[in-house]
């Protein structure tokens, strides 16, 4: 019972990196997720041009090379190193915000034509339109799949461990493994538990979101199944 | 430091043949997924405890992450006596976790196929196996085609966390090229761009087949 807690304490040590790794990937994403979304919704073709390339060749590439890319290769570039963990949160949020931009367009190209009508009708600027319209619409459809999202940002968060990250990953592997070897089998399932109750978090967070979301639109909550 | 095109040409062979690797973890991988999500699909319209056993399995693995999913079989597969190559254990691995995706893709195709049709079957008192392999799945799977395709993409770019467990795939070319080297630059630039030019018209061509499954 002992080793269980020592274990525990020494995965718990890797915690405040996959955390932080988590919730900035997870900024990070949101914000490129909506700056790219709407970019490829925009009038200028030079502005949708610009954000399809970025979000076919992050989806395009492998997580993991782009992450030795930032990690090994841009250093070389540009002559200074940047630390581990804010590698990580931008390889994260850069290659998620690709996938969320998508998520983004879709939602907002969802939203029925007649909103559009009618905002313009009631002749409110283009930025009105957007913010008081068709997002606060849009928003309800791109949570759920924002909520799969954030999860396998969560379940990215372990390949840091390949660029010296001290996450919860890397402790089991560098630490636990080599010293409690017999024991790999409870280690690994106790490792996996961590990430589970992590997306049990997420999920739940992101449940309580789509409900406040679809109050707020005067929407019955829909029971999710 | 600027690019060398000399090195790119003395570390190209060793790339292509991590790509090689990747490829046959992909294909392998896939087989594997879109085998046992079938037969998970399957197991979920079974009785209940099956159903609970499966559903709750198919929860776990896409939950957690791959790499700690490619540690736990590699480290602990031999202490039950089975002992795999890297190779073998990240295919199992990959096929384990997207089988968990690709059952959800089949789930959602076996629900579309109308109730009538069930009955139908029922009706003509064909048995079980009939029923599905006759009537639900030759329905049921090429509208979930792009879906799982998709999948297959995603483990693509998905195999290179096999490093981790020392598979010498692109990546773990690229790595062993650049720790010797110290030239990083070029390595994972080629490394991406092999992904990019597999990956990018892959993703077009299921993208047409997605137009055409929903135009029918």
């Amino acid at each position: 019972m002992s080793d269980l807690s020592t274990w525990f304490q020494v995965l718990l040590l890797g915690l405040p990196a996959t955390l932080i790794a988590t919730v900035g990937g997870i900024a990070l994403t949101v914000v490129l997720s909506f700056v790219a979304g709407l970019a490829l919704l925009s009038p200028s073709r030079t502005v949708r041009v610009v954000s399809r390339i970025y979000v076919e060749g992050l989806r395009g590439t492998s997580e993991v090379v782009q992450l030795f890319w930032i990690f090994f290769a841009l250093p070389v570039l540009v002559g200074f190193q940047i630390v581990p963990i804010w590698a990580g949160v931008l390889v994260l949020g850069l290659n998620h915000g690709a996938y969320g931009a998508e998520i983004v367009r879709g939602a907002v190209q969802s939203v029925p034509r007649a909103q559009y009508e009618g905002a313009l009708a009631l002749s409110l600027s283009p930025a009105q339109r957007m913010r008081r319209v068709i997002l606060p619409q849009a928003v309800v459809e791109m949570l759920p799949p924002a909520g799969n999202l954030f999860i396998q940002l969560l379940k990215s968060t372990a390949l840091l461990s390949f660029v010296f990250v001290q996450d919860v990953t890397r402790q089991a592997h560098d630490v636990l493994i080599p010293a409690f070897n017999p024991y790999v089998f409870p280690i690994l399932l106790l490792t996996l538990a961590f990430y589970l109750v992590l997306s049990l978090l997420i999920t739940a967070g992101m449940r309580a979101l789509e409900r406040v979301a679809g109050r707020r639109l005067g929407r019955v909550a829909v029971g999710v199944g | 430091m600027t690019w060398d095109w000399n090195y790119v040409a003395d570390v190209l062979p060793a790339l292509l043949d991590g790509l090689r690797i990747t490829v046959i973890a992909t294909l392998l991988g896939s087989l594997v997924a879109l085998v046992l999500g079938l037969v998970f699909a399957v197991l979920m319209r079974g009785p209940a405890p099956v159903r609970v056993v499966v559903r709750a399995l198919v929860e776990f693995v896409r939950s957690t992450p791959l790499l700690v999913q490619v540690f736990f079989l590699f480290f602990v597969l031999p202490q039950f006596g089975v002992t795999l190559g890297a190779l073998v254990v990240g295919v199992i691995a990959l096929g384990l976790h997207y089988a968990a995706y690709n059952s959800e893709v089949y789930r959602a195709g076996i629900e579309a196929v109308p109730r009538g049709q069930w009955e139908a079957a029922t009706a003509l008192s064909l048995p079980r196996s009939r029923v599905w392999t006759g009537v639900v799945l030759p329905q049921a799977i090429p509208r979930v085609l792009p879906a799982l395709g998709n999948n297959v993409i995603s483990m693509f770019k998905e195999t290179p966390l096999l490093i981790g467990i020392g598979v010498l795939d692109i990546v773990g070319q690229a790595r062993e090229a650049g720790n010797t080297t110290f030239r990083y630059v070029e390595v994972y630039t080629i490394a991406g761009l092999l992904f990019l030019v597999l990956s990018y018209p892959a993703a077009l061509l299921v993208r047409r087949l997605e137009r055409r499954v929903v135009g029918t």
